[in-house]
């Protein structure tokens, strides 16, 4: 799904990340999510057996999919392809049917209490609209392991790192291809 | 591999598992296929040759398809989240969201069984509604235009309630995210237990002594489909990919094993079936002790498959990557 000629897209770099939650909390400024929940969250997996172990950490949010479920699922239309190819919701079209909800694989949307209707990340597509190329998850990040911008333009920091590094997607055989990776 | 979220995610409705859909969901879809059964049974009895004596119970029957689904739709309303806006689902049709095919489905579903069960009602009922009522002249015009055409608006019932039966699985099996759900078996489940359940709900009535023994026969015929469509459905996640497999354990051993299998398939499938049996047997005519058990049998399939199919998601141990 491409909007605006762009195809917005996001990697973290698990190699850097020290999980220290300053995504979570820029992001509840910058768009003023309700208390108690947040848009992004810090993750951490740990495999192996003792001594043997590693962890990796991982800031994640709504992965913003090119095939998503909960725009699939949705019956009035509110979720949506917005521009750059993000995942977006009209809160004036959501009934709060809670469909999304239970399409999406990652758990990443939730029902703001004050509005009755489903918040989730946007890639700070206010931002993003004003010229703004950076989101606030991305501003704030002290290692700066954050990286986002247009997936199709090959000198963007996000492709030149996810031409040259390792990198995932959660789930891939949900089948939703995410637009949000992770760096090995 | 152990997974955690670890910082500030603290939503009730996600973690630690899916909390979206609560009794509302379920009572709905256990209403819907009812409504469903009704309307499929009622519009295939009009259809039927046989038609000399029908008892008033049966003709008054079909009436409470529109005012089960009434009580099931207010239910599903008081589940949204922002229930004000649920006009919106009359302003759009999304091909690719089975809640929108439900929604026109329902609105479909309010005229063609009003007109059925205006067709089947006895005529001097009919004649003591128009003689009564202020609009009565109207009602007469239009049931009278049903009346002209009883066999089409039976075949409109069958249709559009096997289209809701099926829906109500579907809402459920297209939720990939949700694998104990994501099982193309849950729509002919569903409609095969809504028409039993259709059934047992009729049999709660004073039909007479032919006409129950078409339903009770024709329950025991649905019941055995009905233990095969669970036995497809369990056997299907039980074999698949890890997520669907770790789905099945939540009904072989996990969490809802007990009670899916001692309310749905002991006291809501095989003990009604042996009382059917039973009572064909010793040639009595069907009673009300299988037909109540099927009930609680189909509120309890859907009341546990919602939950259950809450409780299993994808984001576990090795799914993640």
């Amino acid at each position: 799904m491409k909007r605006n000629g762009e195809r917005y897209g996001m990697a973290v770099d698990t190699s850097t990340c020290v999980g220290c939650s300053a995504c979570v909390i820029a992001c509840k400024t910058e768009n003023a999510v309700a208390a108690g929940y947040s848009r992004d969250w810090i993750a951490t997996s740990t495999t192996g057996t003792f001594p043997h172990l590693a962890m990796t950490i991982r800031s994640e949010r709504c992965n913003h999919c090119e095939d998503a479920p909960c725009v699939s699922a949705c019956p009035t239309g509110a979720s949506y392809y917005g521009p750059g190819g993000t995942v977006l919701v009209n809160q004036r079209k959501c009934s709060g049917c809670k469909a999304c909800v239970a399409a999406c694989p990652y758990g990443a949307r939730f029902i703001d209490p004050a509005v009755g209707s489903i918040d989730k990340c946007t890639f700070c597509v206010h931002r993003t609209e004003a010229g703004i190329s950076t989101t606030a998850c991305q501003e704030v990040c002290p290692t700066g392991s954050i990286y986002f911008g247009d997936l199709d333009d090959p000198s963007s920091e996000v492709s030149r790192q996810l031409a040259t590094r390792e990198h995932y997607t959660l789930l891939p055989d949900a089948g939703t291809r995410p637009k949000h990776f992770y760096l090995a | 591999m152990t997974q955690e979220i670890t910082t500030t995610r603290s939503n009730a409705l996600i973690d630690p598992v899916l909390h979206v859909w609560h009794a509302e969901v379920a009572v709905y879809l256990f209403l819907g296929g009812m409504v469903a059964g009704l309307m499929v049974i009622t519009g295939l009895w009009v259809l039927r040759p046989a038609e000399a004596s029908r008892s008033r119970a049966l003709g008054l029957v079909p009436w409470a398809a529109p005012l089960l689904l009434s009580i099931g739709m207010f239910v599903l309303w008081l589940d949204l989240e922002h229930p004000f806006n649920a006009f919106r689902f009359y302003l759009a049709f999304r091909p690719t969201s089975p809640m929108s095919w439900g929604a026109w489905i329902l609105l479909a579903i309010y005229p063609a069984s009003v007109l059925l069960a205006w067709t089947t009602t006895p005529a001097d009922v009919r004649g003591a509604v128009a003689r009564r009522f202020p609009l009565g002249r109207y009602v007469e015009r239009i049931g009278g235009w049903a009346l002209q055409r009883a066999r089409t608006v039976a075949i409109a019932n069958v249709v559009l309630g096997a289209a809701l039966g099926i829906y109500t699985g579907v809402l459920l099996g297209t939720l990939q995210a949700r694998p104990l759900w994501n099982s193309a078996v849950l729509g002919p489940l569903f409609l095969v237990s809504g028409l039993s359940t259709g059934a047992a709900f009729m049999l709660l009535y004073r039909l007479d002594a032919r006409e129950r023994i078409v339903l009770g026969r024709a329950d025991m015929g649905l019941i055995l489909v009905e233990l095969a469509l669970v036995a497809i459905w369990l056997i299907g996640l039980g074999t698949g990919g890890s997520a669907a497999r770790a789905a099945a354990g939540v009904l072989l051993g996990g969490p809802y094993t007990a009670a899916f299998w001692a309310l749905v398939v002991v006291l809501g499938l095989l003990v009604p079936f042996t009382g059917e049996w039973l009572e064909r047997r010793h040639g009595a005519v069907p009673g009300r002790f299988a037909a109540v058990l099927v009930l609680i049998g189909g509120l309890a399939l859907r009341w546990i498959i919602v939950y259950a199919g809450q409780y299993a998601g994808w984001v576990s141990d090795l799914a993640l990557r």
